[in-house]
């Protein structure tokens, strides 16, 4: 077969008006697309609250009789449970003082750092071809590092706290370096590396919380010393509220990648890299050079959530301290589209999700596993717009931007 | 079978690839469709072979109009096709392949692979193929591999066949046989639909010729019409085949390469003791038929590959054991034989296309910063020189036509002062005034005194550009001559026969494409 | 022990070798790690060892035909003895790299034995309870139950070209789909019958968004795993937990012991005293075997995998296939989730799965995409869980943790390409567009 034919952008038809034209723009958005798609899983994941809902069970068994009765039942069930999620993840209105109403937006924020973190390395890799797939373990080796450095050294303040973010980046950034360097080195792929890097972590740290080096004396729990108060992030709101300085330090960070990845030249190499691998080689770009250093990058950014999590948030090193961070980052820079702007707000809706989930979960007894079914299900909504657009009947994007689409990477080594 | 097409259009968005096309194929003819790249021919047989769906118009086999939902019902109707790219899994056996889809079973599904072989066997034996059934399609030579297409085909008993662009990857030697099996299968009744771009070919053994452009059918032909007739008919102006340019004034040594090896994987040899020297202000042109070591000599020189033994000198530089970076750097251009996938990365923009190679360099970087200005800058410039039609220089690359892509890929590699110019199959799939445009430059570059190494497999470029042809054979040089040689001393060459033998044995005997050749002198005489 | 397979190909290509000593320089890669892994082994398990004690293994269970005693050998000498046989095989591979011959698979087989036979001797030297051998290998098959048919579910999926990473998804959903129906009906087998079609389910969404909507499918995988994940746990919490006694107390399926052949020494229980699950894989893995590479529908398949336009030229249809193998193997890594409920009578937990989906992945790819192939790296890595807790009992010097991450450990080396190259098939991942 000669050249496949490339199918020309269709062009707006003639003769409509600029505000037609604008609304059509707006309406072929991938903006309005990701807000349909959140809609969406909200609205899909209210059906599942419902169905739980023993009042809408009951009123089910007369639904014919009094359908009133069952629709009231439903919508109950699920504004309650979903005003229960935003007062537990943004205002709490029912709050008596400013301090509870304020508070569920700085937990919101709280849990988002490390979510912010770890999405903007994935995103890195992302867009660099790699599926890096091993943030939960980079988090839990970016813990390991700045908590052995939090509890076991005596520093002065700034330097101690300083030192900590240190290790944990390049605890983070070791540990994804191997897989960056099995590809590399072997073609290994990447994906299946950092699935098993991820149970190993899980089952090293366990391991480490057993020796006399990371585990505390005075009980037989897998827990470290707590650490020392000038490894810690300072508070940003005092000692009423958890929110630290690890927030901030994630919206610089944000900032940073948006350089490294869109003005300078190592980020031109990793897109490069990503696009078109075959091309970056030929341009003189060591592409297995940069299979590495993306893993760094990525590693220590999910590192630095790990330090988030264990010098902000926790304060002490368990096994648990990386939670699901690292499987939800994925989610977050899925949802983010890998853009550093994207994941943050991402980050923060996901965060909220999070934060929510529990005062949800103590409020009107919806368990917190629905935020996983909310997350799974905005993403796959992003991740397939013609969907979306067919369910709300909207026009067809003018050019959709591959985000979510096959990464060339893919096809080199399988699976 | 008589076979007929009746007012076929298809459309690819706004694009219309075949626009509302009639042919009609006797039984047992040789049936040329003559047209350039993205003429539409493939499509149209896409649509033939019922691949694609047609938006208008319908097919009709021995006058009854039929419908077909997929290459199932087309197969059953009796329309067999052999790829371009030929349709086999690498890691099946030819009789896996040569019965997938219609496989004879045993009880429970399984293979009769008996059947199997003894169906290839047959068809093997008729047309004196030596093919084994049992050979994996990876370790078979690119001719026997095109056999087993045809096999394929007429174990589905197909009455017509349509050969698409069947000689792009062959010897003019195997194109030779592929000419005999076509004429034997038309004198077995079987009806053969010929899609080429070489009027040669065509002239040698086609009964009739439809020549389609951009979609369209613009005319019909005989095969005795002149090559020159053909092909204004094909490119829709009188076209002059030649390049304009001043004979080479070649000067001291640019690019020394000395006893290059090169192993595979397997330990096979790719390239094996290749030296040879280009001067400045000379065009090379390496010949020969595509996989005989030309894309490993390339990487070897850019570094991408490393030999065994050998050296790579540039102006007294030894460029092997460097990087890419180095070699780049050291000032050689590099234009790779497959755009698309090593020229150009298809989401940046034009402007960061332009840069590819230098992105880390002033005035487009300072340390680890980019100046988007001067990328713009640089991009803006770049595509004025180099006629780039473009809306805007932040535009895909993808969004650009395989013209102006190579263009972008020409700009990037000539804006710099060169000391060697290295051009893989710096045409392969362009327009004509593509062509010229990039035949022009490449001359241009000679005549600036920098030495121009041409990889190209079409002998028609071979012959418009070079002033010296090395022609490789299994990653060997069978020969170094001068431009201008003999088309059938250096068909013969490109087969592996040494220069002398070649020289006498094209004196004594004419091929098929020779014999059209001299049909058409006679015409014109 | 000359058992060298094949003569150099090199000479078999199209370009026979011309004169002149210029070859492909070797790889040493196999043989060194064959080495160093013998003489870590020899100084771990031999020369620094304790001296003077012994182990004592047991072959033997109550209802065989015939009872055999339990085998003590002096710990050091077995040891030095199986390290020394190790050796010789790393010597074996390296003349076999040298001369550029090629070895069968018994050489890493017959060493991996002899190396675990030495850590096994050397673990359980000088304690007073006896290694259970039998038990060992019994534990390893039911430990690898679900990894088999997860491995069986990727496969099926990647040789139509579909990459398939929901298989912890797919397993999880069987679980609790067979957990609920059996507690339901009070039937183990209704909920054997149930799981496959949960897990259909999730490939069904898979091959939807990897066909229809061109997700790449390695996203959808991991989003389809959290979805399960989320669902399930969500309703484990609103109804299983509130209402356990209806929804989630599953019977287990019984153990049948097949008359005679259960009753052979160390193969009768470990093979033919087991659940019908268990048998039912027995079937699955032959089957496929034959039909992947034998029938028809094998051949079609994967060609669709391999060359997705030359099957469609020939009349087949890609993504149909797609779609059928995907949710067949949905439907297979389903059933292999009833593991988890119904065939180890357990209630169904959150996430219960635990990884092992990913784990079927790894034993897919170290199998090769082929049906033996996934057997045997699902045994591997059943037999290393099996192993900890085996050594759990009997008591060993290494701690736990580490034991746990060996089979991981084992996967990256493997997929590193210590094991060999493996090819996937070559459009997997890739969708298919006319």
């Amino acid at each position: 077969m000669s050249q496949p034919i490339a199918p020309e952008r269709t062009q707006p038809a003639a003769g409509r008006t600029r505000g037609q034209q604008a609304l059509h723009e707006m309406l072929a958005s991938n903006w309005l697309a990701t807000v349909l798609a959140v809609v969406l899983a909200l609205v899909l994941s209210g059906v599942l609250i419902a169905a739980a809902d023993k009042a809408v069970q009951e009123t089910a068994t007369y639904l014919f009789a009094r359908p009133g009765d069952f629709f009231g039942a439903v919508w109950t069930s699920v504004s309650s449970a979903y005003v229960a999620l935003f007062q537990g993840s943004i205002v709490d209105t029912s709050a008596s003082t400013l301090t509870r109403m304020i508070r569920p937006i700085t937990e919101t924020m709280t849990v988002s750092i490390p979510l912010i973190f770890a999405g903007l390395g994935l995103g890195i890799g992302f867009r660099a071809g790699l599926f890096n797939i091993g943030a939960q373990g980079q988090i839990i080796l970016g813990a390991v590092f700045a908590g052995y450095v939090g509890f076991t050294f005596d520093l002065p303040p700034v330097v101690h706290v300083v030192l900590a973010v240190v290790a944990a980046a390049i605890g983070g950034g070791l540990w994804a370096g191997i897989a960056g360097v099995l590809k590399a080195r072997t073609g290994a792929n990447e994906v299946i590396v950092t699935i098993m890097l991820n149970n190993i972590a899980v089952y090293l740290v366990a391991f480490l919380l057993t020796t006399t080096a990371f585990q505390r004396g005075d009980s037989n729990n897998p827990i470290s010393p707590p650490l020392n108060s000038n490894s810690l992030f300072p508070l940003l709101l005092g000692s009423g509220f958890r929110l630290h300085a690890g927030f901030l330090l994630a919206l610089a960070t944000a900032v940073g990648v948006w350089w490294l990845m869109n003005r300078s030249t190592i980020g031109f190499q990793f897109r490069a890299v990503g696009s078109n691998p075959n091309a970056a080689r030929v341009a003189g770009i060591s592409v297995n050079a940069a299979y590495v250093w993306v893993m760094v990058v990525a590693g220590a950014l999910a590192g630095l959530g790990g330090a988030a999590q264990v010098l902000g948030t926790e304060k002490v090193l368990t096994a648990g301290v990386a939670a699901s961070f690292g499987f939800d980052a994925i989610t977050v820079a899925l949802l983010g589209r890998s853009k550093p702007l994207g994941t943050v707000l991402a980050g923060l809706l996901f965060g909220a999700l999070r934060a929510g989930g529990f005062a949800m979960q103590a409020r009107t007894g919806t368990p917190i596993d629905i935020v996983l079914v909310v997350q799974s299900l905005i993403v796959l909504f992003i991740a397939a717009p013609p969907l979306v657009r067919a369910l709300f009947r909207l026009p067809a994007a003018g050019t959709e931007p591959p985000v979510l689409a096959v990464s060339p990477s893919v096809k080199e080594v399988g699976l | 079978m008589k076979l007929e097409l009746r007012g076929i259009t298809k459309r690819f968005g706004s694009l219309v690839a075949n626009d509302h096309i009639d042919l009609v194929v006797e039984s047992g003819e040789i049936h040329a469709l003559l047209g350039e790249n993205g003429a539409g021919k493939s499509t149209l047989m896409n649509v033939l072979y019922g691949f694609y769906d047609p938006d208008d118009g319908e097919i009709l086999i021995d006058d009854t109009a039929v419908n077909f939902d997929g290459p199932g019902d087309a197969m059953a109707a009796g329309i067999g096709m052999v790829h371009q790219h030929f349709m086999l899994v690498p890691v099946f056996t030819v009789a896996e392949n040569v019965v997938l889809g219609h496989e004879p079973v045993r009880g429970g599904g399984l293979i009769d692979l008996t059947e199997a072989r003894r169906r290839v066997r047959e068809i093997s034996d008729r047309f004196g193929f030596d093919v084994d059934p049992d050979a994996k399609i990876e370790d078979l030579t690119v001719g026997a591999q095109q056999r087993v297409e045809i096999i394929k085909a007429l174990s589905r008993e197909a009455r017509v066949l349509i050969l698409d662009e069947p000689t792009a990857v062959l010897t003019p030697q195997e194109t030779d046989e592929l000419i005999g099996i076509m004429r034997q299968l038309r004198d077995s009744g079987t009806s053969i639909v010929f899609i080429t771009h070489k009027l040669r070919e065509v002239r040698a053994v086609a009964d009739r010729i439809t020549v389609i452009r951009r979609g369209k059918v613009v005319g019909s032909a005989s095969p005795s019409a002149p090559e020159t007739e053909l092909a204004s008919l094909m490119v829709g102006r009188s076209v002059d085949l030649g390049v304009d340019k001043a004979p080479a004034q070649p000067g001291e040594v640019g690019l020394a390469v000395r006893d290059l090896t090169v192993l595979d994987a397997l330990g096979v040899r790719q390239l094996d003791g290749i030296s040879f020297d280009v001067a400045r202000g000379e065009i090379l042109a390496i010949a020969g038929v595509q996989g005989n070591g030309q894309t490993e000599l390339t990487e070897v020189i850019l570094g991408l590959q490393k030999p065994v033994v050998g050296s790579v000198q540039l102006d007294g530089l030894e460029l092997i054991g460097r990087t890419v970076k180095e070699v780049l750097n050291a000032g050689v251009g590099f234009v790779p034989e497959d755009r698309t996938e090593d020229g150009l990365v298809a989401d940046f923009s034009i402007a960061e296309n332009l840069i590819l190679d230098r992105y880390d360099q002033p005035p487009f970087a300072k340390g680890f910063s980019l100046y988007p200005s001067q990328v713009r800058t640089n991009a803006e410039k770049r595509t004025v020189e180099f006629d780039v039609r473009t809306g805007s220089v932040d535009a895909f690359a993808s969004t650009l036509s395989g013209g102006n892509q190579q263009k972008v890929v020409l700009a990037r590699e000539m804006s710099r002062p060169l000391r060697l110019l290295v051009a893989s199959q710096p045409t392969r799939g362009l327009d004509v005034g593509s062509i010229e445009f990039v035949h022009s430059r490449i001359v241009a570059e000679r005549d600036n005194g920098t030495p121009v190494l041409i990889v190209s497999t079409e002998l028609d470029e071979v012959l418009a550009l070079a002033d010296r042809i090395v022609v490789m054979y299994r990653g060997q040089i069978v020969g170094i001559v001068p431009g201008g040689t003999d088309r059938d001393v250096l068909g013969l060459m490109m087969a592996g026969v040494p220069l002398v033998e070649a020289r006498e044995q094209a004196a004594a005997h004419h091929t098929a494409l020779g014999d059209a050749d001299i049909a058409t002198e006679e015409d014109n005489s | 022990m000359s058992t060298v397979v094949e003569a150099p190909t090199a000479s078999s290509g199209p370009q026979s070798p011309r004169s002149g000593a210029v070859l492909a320089p070797i790889s040493w890669k196999a043989p060194i790690a064959y080495a160093v892994v013998a003489v870590i082994a020899l100084i771990g398990f031999v020369v620094v060892a304790p001296k003077g004690l012994e182990t004592t293994f047991t072959v033997s269970t109550s209802s065989d035909f015939f009872q055999i005693a339990p085998i003590t050998v002096p710990s050091t000498a077995t040891a030095l003895l199986l390290c020394l046989v190790a050796l010789v095989l790393a010597g074996v591979s390296f003349w076999a790299t040298r001369s550029r011959r090629k070895v069968g698979v018994w050489l890493p087989s017959v060493y991996g034995v002899a190396l675990v036979l030495a850590f096994l001797t050397w673990s359980a030297a000088g304690k007073d309870s006896a290694l259970p051998l039998t038990g060992l290998l019994q534990g390893s098959l039911f430990l690898a139950v679900p990894l088999v048919f997860g491995a069986l579910a990727g496969l099926l999926c990647e040789r139509s070209g579909i990459i398939n990473i929901a298989i912890e998804g797919q397993l999880l959903a069987g679980a609790f789909l067979a957990a609920v129906v059996a507690s339901i009906t009070h039937s183990a087998y209704a909920g054997l019958v149930a799981a496959p079609i949960a897990g259909a389910l999730v490939g069904l969404l898979l091959v939807l968004f990897s066909i229809r909507y061109m997700v790449d499918q390695i996203i959808v995988g991991v989003v389809l795993n959290v979805l399960v994940i989320g669902v399930t746990s969500y309703l484990f919490s609103t109804v299983l937990k509130v209402d356990a006694a209806t929804f989630n107390s599953p019977p287990k399926l019984p153990v049948i012991g097949i008359p005679v052949l259960s009753q052979i020494p160390i193969i009768g229980p470990v093979l033919f005293r087991q659940t019908v699950l268990v048998y039912v894989m027995y079937v699955v893995v032959a089957v496929l075997q034959v039909m992947v590479f034998r029938s028809r529908w094998g051949l079609r398949l994967r060609a669709v995998g391999e060359h997705p336009k030359a099957a469609d030229t020939v009349g087949i249809k890609v993504n149909l296939t797609r779609m059928k193998s995907t949710v067949l193997g949905g439907a297979v890594a389903g059933l292999g989730g009833a593991f988890f409920t119904v065939a180890a009578g357990l209630a169904f937990g959150k996430e219960m799965a635990g990884g092992k989906g990913y784990i079927a992945l790894a034993a897919m790819i170290l199998g090769r995409w082929s049906p033996a192939g996934a057997l045997a790296a699902a045994l591997l890595f059943g037999f290393s869980d099996n192993l900890r807790v085996v050594l759990g009992i009997v008591g060993t010097p290494i701690p736990s943790q580490i034991m746990l991450m060996t089979p991981y450990v084992v996967t990256i080396f493997a997929v590193a390409g210590v094991v060999g190259r493996v090819r996937a098939p070559a459009s997997e991942g890739i969708p298919y567009v006319k």
